[in-house]
């Protein structure tokens, strides 16, 4: 199956644009750098919450299931403001995407978690943290990408009006 | 403390996922993000390994490459947004094998990681 896509399907770096190959190609350095700060940013603050919400041992991993909604709703955001709304700096989108983002929500963790409830709790724990995450995921991006695009149309019609 | 090695860790695999992405991307030339599926699969595995040998890792060991760089190098929301974009763009059966390929053989990956490394710790 091939598709023609308008716009790229990955967030990070999408090579079937040529824009993003002649710019990953110009300036990897200052990319690069910019996804190094905003990753250490975004994972301090994932740390953040797994200090103020600790999991018992064998408890229901609040922690990463809050910053894996919460990330998934910014990019949402994010991503709608940076590809509809405006036209932003190029390391804008390496820094709050790839690197504050991409820091901040985290699959490894979830899938040890996984683990660890089919371990120490129960499969229906397990089972429950793993599709959770995975629909709560996809509704919190949707609600992000939506709800940027509302407030923005509603703001575009207020300038117009 | 432990903060500072959660951050050391992820300044390197933060900037890690998007090199691996763009060399897979590179390489195959598919509209199905396994650029994301392979760090995360990775990702997945490392930190496995780490928590089946929990017994012989120090504290400082685990904070710095399981949470710090394991965690950056994983994600999240670019999962789900590329999700949301195959969706969009009706390739249903891409969205739905990437949800169930990521979402298996990340949980597998770090089964697998943790049974390996408890055996060879033992």
């Amino acid at each position: 199956m091939n598709i023609r896509m308008s716009e790229p399907i990955d967030p990070d770096v999408d090579l079937h644009f040529g824009s993003q190959r002649r710019a990953v190609a110009r300036s990897w350095a200052p990319v690069l750098l910019a996804i190094s700060l905003g990753g250490g940013l975004g994972s301090l603050a994932r740390y953040g919450f797994s200090v103020l919400l600790p999991a018992a041992p064998g408890g229901f991993p609040w922690a990463t299931l809050s910053v894996n909604l919460l990330g998934c709703l910014f990019m949402g955001v994010l991503m709608v403001l940076i590809t509809e709304v405006w036209s932003a700096h190029r390391l804008l989108r390496p820094f709050l995407g790839v690197g504050v983002l991409g820091g901040f929500t985290t699959f490894s963790t979830y899938a040890v978690e996984v683990h660890q409830q089919l371990l120490s709790g129960t499969a229906l724990a397990a089972f429950g943290y793993l599709t959770g995450t995975v629909l709560g995921a996809l509704l919190a991006v949707l609600a992000g990408a939506w709800s940027a695009r509302r407030t923005a149309a509603v703001l575009r019609g207020r300038v117009a009006g | 403390m432990t903060a500072v090695l959660v951050v050391l860790g992820a300044m390197v695999g933060a900037p890690l996922r998007y090199l691996v992405d763009r060399r897979v991307q590179s390489r195959y030339d598919s509209p199905f993000p396994w650029g994301t599926f392979s760090v995360n699969l990775g990702g997945s595995l490392v930190f496995g390994g780490l928590t089946g040998a929990a017994a012989a890792i120090p504290g400082p060991v685990v904070a710095l490459v399981g949470i710090g760089f394991c965690g950056a190098l994983t994600t999240y929301s670019t999962f789900s947004f590329e999700t949301l974009r195959l969706l969009e763009e009706r390739s249903h059966c891409y969205a739905a094998m990437n949800v169930l390929i990521s979402v298996l053989a990340g949980v597998g990956a770090a089964v697998l990681g943790h049974e390996a490394l408890r055996a060879f710790v033992a």
